[in-house]
């Protein structure tokens, strides 16, 4: 039994979201670009390649975060059966894959001029992959079983699944030998990474993440209508 | 409260994530040595023979270490532990330099000796501007 949940009511907020938060997005990707790619010094070593570092390293962030974010709604949504928390979900998967495989892309981009390569088999890049992949399945069970009980189901597996990895993913670099270096940024003991980068990549965190928002509302407000043109009120 | 449906869900995800966290612990465990992407010249010293498959040594380049010839290139790499050396002829990444990370991928010739076939550069978690660098070194 899914407890009922009022589309009507959420569409009037949601379908009037979009417009400011692109409005946001637009101001603080500007921001951010423009401190990454013209504000921001080089790096002493790597020279101008660090500038990948600020879509590589907000686009990783991004992707777990919302993958994280997913297994935490969808694992709610299946034990009290809240079929809302599922819609919000499909919705945010497509961004979460996107900042994925641009984390991979820009990584592999980076790591030609500077380890040499431009892939290696090593613990943080390997378990980035296969978040990929987790996402891909989640995905594609949405396309199989259309909107029911069973693709409620089968995501949530999907997502038990592949939380597993998402603390694999962040512990890599610490457990094993990997090519990968390891994090720069550290709430607890300091960063590693000089005030003058932190900024811009932080502004660019800000940026993809109010770019997510963005995405998922567009696709949010599409569930929601496919529910009103059922001509269903409540569901 | 709740039904005993919620909390039969609640306990079945439990035991799902709690299955899951501990069989994935037991295997990537099992599996440690082909989980890492290097091995430490210590590591190397510890091995009771020499393996004849490709493997992949990682360290520091030792300070003064690196000696160029005409296509030859021999450094040292340590782990500030043990060191062992190497002989490779190619190109090597514009950060290979001495006192930075590297990755030498290769066959073993003795515990000393590591003839490489591929030269990686590892780069550290360290960003900082040029000038904050030199700012540094000063102190």
């Amino acid at each position: 039994m899914f407890k009922y949940f009022e589309p009507n009511k959420i569409f009037s907020i949601t379908s009037r979201a979009p417009k400011y938060v692109l409005l946001l997005f637009v101001i603080i990707l500007s921001i951010g670009l423009t401190e990454a790619l013209i504000f921001s010094p080089e790096d002493y070593k790597q020279g101008h390649s660090v500038r990948i570092m600020y879509v590589h390293v907000p686009a990783a962030w991004t992707s777990l975060g919302i993958f994280s974010a997913i297994t935490f709604l969808s694992i709610i949504g299946y034990i009290f059966k809240i079929r809302n928390l599922f819609l919000i979900s499909k919705s945010l998967a497509p961004s979460g894959l996107v900042f994925n495989i641009i984390a991979l892309v820009t990584g592999s981009i980076w790591g030609k001029p500077t380890w040499g390569t431009w892939w290696a088999w090593d613990a943080r890049i390997t378990s980035m992959l296969i978040l990929v992949l987790f996402y891909i399945m989640y995905l594609v069970a949405w396309r199989i079983y259309e909107n029911n009980e069973k693709a409620f189901k089968i995501t949530t597996i999907i997502t038990i699944l592949g939380i597993i990895n998402v603390p694999i993913i962040k512990y890599s670099v610490d457990w094993w030998n990997t090519l990968h270096q390891p994090s720069s940024i550290n709430i607890l003991s300091g960063s590693s990474i000089h005030v003058s980068m932190l900024f811009p990549l932080l502004t660019m965190t800000a940026a993809f993440a109010l770019f997510s928002l963005l995405i998922f509302l567009m696709k949010y407000n599409t569930e929601l209508i496919k529910i009103k043109n059922k001509g269903l009120d409540r569901l | 409260m709740y039904g005993r449906k919620v909390k039969l869900r609640f306990f079945f995800v439990l035991l799902v994530l709690l299955t899951l966290v501990l069989s994935v612990f037991v295997i990537l465990k099992s599996l440690e040595e082909n989980v890492v992407y290097f091995q430490s010249p210590t590591e190397i010293k510890a091995l009771s023979e020499i393996e004849k498959k490709k493997i992949r040594i990682g360290g520091m380049v030792k300070i003064k270490s690196i000696s160029m010839k005409t296509k030859e290139i021999k450094f040292i790499i340590t782990d500030f532990e043990n060191e062992i050396n190497v002989i490779y002829s190619g190109v090597v990444p514009n950060l290979f330099t001495e006192g930075k990370g590297v990755v030498a991928e290769g066959y073993l010739k003795d515990k000393n000796f590591f003839l490489a076939t591929k030269i990686l550069a590892k780069h550290d978690e360290n960003y900082m501007p040029p000038e904050v660098k030199a700012a540094l070194e000063e102190k």
